[in-house]
């Protein structure tokens, strides 16, 4: 299949997974700089993106190792193809309220994932080290993102209209990260938001496991990784 | 959306950080937010991201009074020439070891 399945094990497919559902869901928070509705929030979503970059690192660093590569080898030189990223990170981000909703539901995927690796004493000692640090980071972005979405949810008729169409728009995309532990993290948050939750059983995309993507991703590697194929090796 | 065309300021917050425990918070800036809890958020995401503190206070700007920069001189002046107030003004004893 793809040139990482040589040295592939099934939990370095659950961690490719994990790396770069950080890697993209950093790199797409990392496009709001400059450009948030307040200098406060423009902090905020640059802190949350690094914390997600530091993840996607530690992640990276340890799958390079046991494939031979660097972590530079996987996030500036594979093809969209070979990225194992949940289809909903590198969505585009819409307007704030669609970034927020996305994030929520990032974030709501990550507080399941990261306390469950932390607390496995079977889960390779390099990632468990990257998940203990990650509970404590998730567990802040967790509250933003949903503080946010009770804001703007629960907000102006415009705020609510805008989140109505973000919910319209990314429930689609729920099928590789939902779980019923996130069913029973995000739907309370929505329902305190006053928003229609869609049903659990709606129709979802297929997942990115064999490395189909939207669209977007290509575009997103693009500006990512130029910089890295333009000067190959370089260090700054 | 801060001062935007036709659109409503987001009320000014004091932010006060403490540094260590033992030590009182301390005025670092402000920032603007809608209510208290984003305030915190922001406070926390603008003065806190190189470990600066361990616990934080957010005061609505406009709950601050302050002193009238033209009653400067009544305000403060007098205590200029008081260096009796200073620890520093008195000899210590002879004879007292912890002070």
């Amino acid at each position: 299949m793809s040139r990482t399945s040589d040295a592939a094990t099934p939990s370095t497919d659950a961690h490719l997974a994990l790396a770069d559902g950080c890697l993209i869901a950093s790199h797409r928070l990392s496009e709001w700089m400059s450009n948030a509705p307040t200098m406060e929030e423009d902090v905020a979503l640059g802190n949350i993106a690094l914390d997600l970059l530091g993840q996607a690192r530690g992640l990276l660093q340890a799958i390079a190792e046991d494939t031979g590569r660097t972590e530079d080898d996987l996030a500036y030189f594979r093809e969209a193809q070979e990225f194992r990223n949940p289809l909903i990170c590198e969505l585009p981000n819409g307007d704030f309220g669609h970034t927020i909703l996305r994030q929520f539901f990032v974030d709501a995927w990550l507080a399941d994932v990261w306390p469950a690796l932390a607390g496995d004493p079977t889960v390779d000692p390099r990632v468990r080290g990257v998940a203990e640090k990650a509970v404590k980071e998730n567990a802040y972005h967790l509250r933003h993102s949903s503080t946010w979405v009770l804001r703007l949810g629960d907000g102006t008729d415009e705020s609510h209209r805008r989140m109505t169409t973000a919910l319209d728009a990314l429930w689609p995309y729920r099928g590789e990260i939902a779980s019923d532990a996130w069913y029973a993290r995000v739907e309370p948050i929505l329902a305190e938001a006053t928003l229609d939750i869609p049903p659990r059983d709606a129709w979802t995309q297929r997942s990115s496991a064999d490395g189909w993507h939207t669209e977007h991703l290509g575009y997103l590697l693009a500006e990512m990784q130029s910089l890295a194929r333009a000067h190959p090796g370089a260090t700054w | 959306m801060i001062n935007g065309e036709g659109r409503r300021a987001w009320p000014l917050w004091e932010v006060f950080i403490r540094s260590r425990n033992g030590l009182h918070h301390a005025h670092v800036g402000s920032v603007h937010a809608v209510d208290a809890e984003m305030a915190v958020e922001n406070a926390r995401d603008v003065y806190t991201r190189r470990g600066e503190g361990v616990s934080i206070w957010v005061v609505p700007s406009a709950a601050i009074v302050a002193s009238d920069p033209g009653d400067k001189e009544s305000l403060f002046d007098p205590a200029l020439d008081k260096v009796y107030r200073h620890p520093t003004f008195y000899e210590v004893p002879d004879g007292v070891s912890n002070l």
